[in-house]
């Protein structure tokens, strides 16, 4: 598997303040399907922030691959160099259909010359409906973003990051605002991009967390608590300590 | 499996782009034929006046399309592109003021009568080149672009949106106005620049050459419209909806946002430096009221009463609002201020998509009985 390390390293982030990071140090594996769980104000969407780049950190080091010092770098170009993000709240282009919301998904050239002229070539077609595949939404390929149901925009989401060809990509609350049998396609289609990219979760839902993690981590008050799988993680003391209220 | 798009494919979908560009040939060989053909004595002939002043509806259609391109598409209320349009103007201006030569109230070969008045004894810089009428052409387009970009690259870059980049705008134009009202500027103060005399050495108080302004015109207009809609109808076009819908979202695919819309917004400044530029032959006349923040308002209603985000829509918009204005300024001069904001405040409640909205809601419904006739076609 090659692939890039993601390194979280002492990162510190704070808002007047409250520390929402404190010196957090994370690792990413290549291809590793990663579930990060944590009460309210644990820090998780901010640590999604300073890696995507929406949030710089007050120290500490973020590092994709050995080489890449994600905090010099712009959103489009932590974007361009293989992170992708997709956002607690659903967000697709409601106007375009979802043929289109891929489209401008794909890799490439995404300068204002390029795509004024670009025209979608065979090849590009055949990843569209690779990934329309993927996310069950061949169907409704011609159907605009806003006439989708909540579980079908999460879906189309991931889409838009897979078409992007990520090598890791940041998850936040997949499944809330599902129906269980969403929840369940959800699962599955997270579990079928382990290997082949790196995934991040950050989720609530335990049952969920349950069906698709093999690690998970612990954040509270800015820090990892506990790492393990899902049975070390549930019977350690701390973490029981967070959750069942101390 | 699925078309690809092309210019050829989505105008052949799109009767709206037919509709409007039959129309604007209609009005030109209809207007051409009143002027031409009809005899002076009939009712139904059109005068220099009535050609003038659809060449002035024409000129405002092109700028409201400017803006449509920019709020409509990218979602970028621009209320300062009157201040674009009024530099084209100026430019324009400057060209036919070179022009009048020693034929101005002073005699003076060189510097135009404002600046004799003034007791200048030289061109000021920037005046030079103005006596020829391709350089003029050139700056038409380059100096309302340069500012949009100085402009637009501070404010887009410092992430400035919504209302706080309207007020900028209005605040833009606000101070060109205040600028180009000082004797001291080299535009002529208040009084701006008129009495303009010929054209490339064509006489500009005959008919026949305002009717030929009125033919360029519409040839701009609907070059314009095909260029817009080949922008809107591209992959940049789709990007910049996608901008105006979720901005963050489309960073995170890693698009540069600050670039696309620097772009639409240099490109809707030339457009309305044109419209400026072929405003002020045919009215024969530019001063610094044009730069008033009311003038870019309006602008917006019209594209706002023809429907926001067709091009079309903002053309015709232009053209209806201004000639309700010709009517109702004549007719009633102290209600059309209030008629105007009355027709804004309805537009916006009951047609939020405009005229445009209403007549293709009618179309689509059409459209939608026959699709589902083709349906139960089908079970059958």
């Amino acid at each position: 598997m090659s692939g890039k390390t993601l390194y979280l390293e002492k990162v510190t982030v704070s808002f007047d303040g409250f520390k929402a990071l404190n010196e957090l140090t994370l690792q990413i594996e290549p291809g590793e399907l990663r579930c990060i769980i944590g009460p309210n104000g644990a820090g998780k969407t901010t640590m999604m922030d300073v890696i995507t780049g929406k949030t710089r950190p007050d120290s500490g080091k973020v590092r994709f691959g050995p080489g890449l010092n994600l905090l010099s770098l712009s959103e489009p170009e932590i974007a361009q160099a293989g992170i992708g993000r997709k956002f607690q709240k659903p967000t697709v282009f409601e106007q375009l259909t979802v043929f289109e919301n891929l489209e401008l998904a794909l890799a490439g050239d995404k300068s204002f010359l390029k795509t004024l002229f670009a025209r979608t070539t065979v090849a590009q077609h055949r990843r569209i409906n690779e990934v329309l595949d993927v996310i069950g939404l061949i169907e409704q390929q011609e159907t605009s973003g806003q006439a989708l149901s909540h579980g079908q925009k999460q879906w189309l989401e991931i889409g838009m990051l897979l078409m992007q060809d990520p090598e890791l990509l940041l998850v936040d609350e997949p499944v809330a605002g599902m129906t269980p049998q969403e929840v369940e396609r959800t699962a599955r289609l997270l579990q079928s991009l382990e290997g082949e990219h790196s995934v991040v979760v950050v989720e609530h839902d335990m049952d969920f967390v349950r069906s698709i993690a093999k690690r998970v981590t612990v954040l509270h008050e800015g820090r990892v608590l506990a790492e393990g799988d899902m049975n070390q993680v549930q019977s350690n003391p701390r973490v029981i300590d967070v959750y069942l209220g101390g | 499996m699925r078309p690809r798009y092309t210019l050829w494919i989505s105008a052949r979908n799109d009767s709206g782009s037919g509709w409007f560009l039959g129309g604007l040939a209609l009005i030109v060989v209809v207007m051409s034929l009143l002027n031409l053909v009809v005899p002076a004595s009939s009712p139904l002939h059109v005068s220099s006046y009535g050609l003038t002043l659809t060449g002035k509806y024409l000129c405002y259609a092109l700028l409201a399309m400017a803006v449509d391109l920019i709020w409509g598409y990218c979602g970028i209320l621009s209320l300062g592109h009157a201040a674009f349009f009024s530099l084209g103007g100026y430019a324009m201006g400057m060209y036919l003021m070179r022009e009048i030569g020693t034929r101005g109230v002073y005699g003076d070969p060189v510097l135009p009568d404002f600046m004799v008045f003034l007791n200048w004894k030289s061109l000021p810089w920037f005046w030079h080149g103005f006596n020829h009428f391709g350089f003029a052409l050139l700056m038409v387009a380059l100096v309302p672009g340069s500012l949009a970009l100085a402009f637009g690259w501070l404010a887009f870059r410092s992430r400035v949106t919504g209302v706080y980049l309207s007020i900028i705008t209005q605040a833009l134009t606000y101070a060109m106005m205040l600028a180009f009202f000082r004797n001291d500027m080299g535009f002529g103060g208040n009084n701006g620049f008129t009495d303009f005399k010929d054209i490339i050495g064509f006489n500009l108080g005959s008919d026949r050459v305002h009717l030929v302004l009125l033919v360029i015109t519409a040839i701009m207009l609907g070059v314009s419209y095909v260029a817009c809609r080949a922008i809107v109808a591209s992959r940049a076009g789709r990007v910049i909806r996608a901008i105006r819908d979720a901005e963050s979202r489309t960073r995170f695919l890693g698009y540069r946002v600050e670039s696309f819309k620097l772009w639409i917004f240099v490109f809707s400044a030339v457009l309305a430096g044109i419209a400026g530029a072929l405003y002020v032959p045919q009215i024969g006349i530019i001063n610094p009221s044009e730069f008033s923040p009311i003038n870019s308002i309006e602008i917006v209603i019209w594209v706002a009463v023809g429907g926001r985000g067709t091009l079309y829509g903002a053309a015709a918009g232009a053209v209806l609002v201004n000639y309700a204005k010709t009517y109702f300024t004549s007719a009633f001069p102290e209600v059309w201020s209030y008629a105007l904001g009355a027709l804004f405040v309805l537009v916006t409640l009951f047609l939020p998509r405009g005229i445009v909205g209403l007549l293709s809601g009618r179309a689509k419904r059409r459209g939608n009985t026959e699709q589902l006739q083709i349906q139960t076609d089908k079970l059958e």
